[in-house]
């Protein structure tokens, strides 16, 4: 026995250590090129994010008006052009990036945060606890989610915190569903039972056992809600309901550029085009993550 | 069994345990007052057809019947010292894993998928066993090498493992922290011939290097031949012949226990119609007061229709029946 042990923690045991879950995850993930695509246009959209953050001033760049300049068709000195108040689009876009990315991240943390739990808790014991929260559920999705998101921008007053907690709000009863839906066949798994016989406490077995085996419909749904969080927030913030009016949100411009549609399209397809670019990344991603994250697909 | 207790090395002392679950439909009476005792070290085989109980008998004992609908009374059920009736949650997820422990029938199914089967060995161990995660993985290992797998296999999945290869990783799981009560549940079933034999060998071996008992839930007479020391007959939800592996094997009382005999295929004759027991499996929403088996056997009379005792027929040889009290009464074993 106590060669045998030594022997095996020397070489063996290295090889073993090697093969962690994220290195496996990445190997999976990168083989994919529309995944990479995802990953390199959020890198992308985070690095401009960042790097706008640092070059440009907000009370200089983004919000000072400067009514000579209005309304100039892009060209190589304004490549977006300049809106109805002589600001410089790319600028603002590249700048407001940060609300978008902030909002749809933040709020399907929230989202699915609550929500899953909830969803998880809810398949897992099933019986009175599942119904409760179940019908709880329903209840909060029969509200439609603009009005919903609306009520509760006006009750708390508008700001991005509240932007965030809004739009993860109106999301969080569809990742309860979803979770619950992907537990119910694992609930039954023998491997559920064997990890009951093997001493197991109830709460591990949901986190450790349960949720890993359904995250896939799980992982879609993050990704699908970063890409709705974004434009849920677009369009409150479209509503006049989200960031406060000079920040250069992507919804915000869209909304103050929609009157000049017809003679200024520019003004609203290049915020238009981030958020589309965006959403693209994140469910690009969103796909290659579930199927890298399936070890059954591997190699 | 006619000794007292206290001079006996009780793993398992199970008095009167009652299974019912209550559906809408009605209430299935799933096991009736079985009494069993398992010494320490010892194997015993529970035999009996399908929906004897045998399943239901060995979640009970776990405490994982499912409430509702199940319901579990009992009288006495100490498993290693420990009383599992009145117990807390936490203190019966010590019990599981560590002092007793089960091996499920289907090894496609025992394994989570997601995991690599080190990391699952692994966690059994870190739950009972005060270590490091290192050390875990490492003892994982070891018990990996010791059902027979390659220890650098530890970092792979369960789908790049075959049938039997499953069913060791599930047996090393199941012995990672050296059970003093193992529960086997049709372990070989899914498994063909070849890949029984070792997997039996090795349940044989391991079973002697950690003197752990052993109920192995089977319906197959020969395993039990092979792995056991005593046997219990179940039907419809009670033990109806209770021994030593010679008694019931070779000196056959009960006429279920008789008629599974006889309706093994005869090796020495091809061309042998085999023999089945005639008639089903009862209902278990509607239990006879008496003997269960009444209604299939052979040598039916009216005192079947009481409720039968529980009757030693020498020191270790138990069985339920009141044929016996008929003169000169003895079973047709046919002769191979």
């Amino acid at each position: 026995m106590e060669e045998n042990t030594n022997r095996i923690s020397l070489d063996e045991y290295k090889k073993y250590k090697k093969r962690s879950l994220a290195a496996d995850v990445w190997h999976n993930y990168k083989k994919s090129p529309s995944a990479m695509v995802g990953l390199i246009l959020i890198v992308i959209i985070i690095v401009l994010a960042i790097a706008a953050q640092l070059i440009y001033d907000y009370e200089v760049d983004i919000v000072q008006q400067d009514l000579s300049q209005r309304f100039i068709a892009p060209n190589t000195e304004h490549l977006f052009g300049t809106d109805q108040y002589g600001r410089d689009v790319l600028t603002r876009v590249l700048y407001g990036a940060k609300y978008s990315l902030a909002v749809g991240i933040v709020s399907v943390a929230i989202s699915c945060a609550i929500g899953a739990t909830l969803g998880l808790i809810a398949g897992y014991y099933g019986g009175v606890i599942e119904n409760v929260i179940m019908r709880f559920c329903d209840i909060f999705m029969g509200i439609p989610s603009v009005l919903l998101g609306i009520a509760i921008m006006s009750a708390f007053g508008q700001s991005l915190i509240v932007l965030m907690l809004a739009v993860g709000l109106v999301y969080m009863s569809a990742f309860a569903r979803t979770a619950r839906s992907a537990v119910l066949p694992v609930r039954d798994q023998e491997y559920i039972e064997a990890a009951k016989v093997a001493g197991v406490s109830d709460l591990k077995i949901i986190f450790s056992h349960v949720l890993p085996n359904s995250l896939s419909p799980i992982i879609v749904q993050v990704t699908m809600g970063v890409a709705n969080g974004i434009l849920t927030a677009s369009f409150l913030s479209f509503l006049g309901l989200g960031v406060p009016v000079p920040a250069p949100e992507w919804g915000a411009m869209l909304s103050s550029g929609r009157q000049y549609i017809r003679d200024y399209s520019y003004l609203t397809n290049f915020p238009g085009l981030a958020i589309m670019i965006t959403v693209l990344a994140f469910n690009l991603m969103g796909d290659g993550l579930r199927d890298a994250l399936d070890p059954k697909l591997k190699q | 069994m006619s000794q007292t207790e206290n001079t006996k090395d009780l793993v398992l002392d199970l008095k009167n345990l009652q299974v019912r679950f209550e559906t809408e439909d009605g209430i299935c009476y799933a096991v009736n007052g079985l009494d069993l005792e398992i010494e320490r070290g010892k194997a015993l085989g529970l035999v009996g057809e399908t929906g004897a109980g045998k399943t239901t008998t060995a979640l009970s004992l776990l405490r994982l019947v499912p409430d509702p609908p199940g319901v579990v009374e009992c009288e006495k059920m100490v498993i290693n010292g420990h009383d599992m009736l009145n117990i807390s949650i936490k203190e019966l997820e010590k019990i599981r894993g560590k002092d007793i422990s089960m091996i499920f029938q289907d090894p496609m199914t025992a394994l989570n998928p997601v995991f690599t089967v080190g990391d699952q060995i692994a966690e059994s161990i870190m739950l009972h066993e005060d270590v490091s995660m290192a050390d875990a993985q490492r003892k994982a290992i070891d018990m990996l090498e010791l059902v027979g797998i390659p220890g650098e296999r530890a970092g792979e999945y369960p789908h790049e493992f075959s049938g039997g290869m499953k069913q060791r990783v599930v047996i090393a799981i199941a012995l990672a922290c050296h059970p003093q009560l193992l529960i086997a549940d049709e372990p070989t079933t899914a498994l063909d011939v070849t890949i029984q034999a070792q997997v039996l060998d090795l349940m044989r071996n391991l079973r002697q290097q950690y003197q752990t008992s052993l109920i192995m839930i089977t319906h197959d007479l020969g395993i039990v031949a092979e792995v056991c020391d005593d046997v219990a007959v179940m039907y419809g939800g009670n033990i109806v012949e209770q021994g030593t592996l010679e008694d019931v094997f070779n000196h056959t009382m009960h006429p279920y226990t008789e008629g599974l005999f006889n309706s093994l295929p005869n090796i020495n004759d091809r061309k042998a119609k085999l023999t089945p027991i005639r008639g089903l499996m009862l209902d278990p929403m509607d239990m006879p007061p008496g003997c269960p088996f009444a209604p299939r056997c052979p040598y039916y009379d009216e005192k079947c229709d009481l409720p039968q005792e529980k009757k030693y027929v020498t020191e270790t040889h138990a069985i339920r029946c009141c044929a016996y009290e008929r003169p000169g009464f003895h079973i047709e074993r046919k002769e191979r």
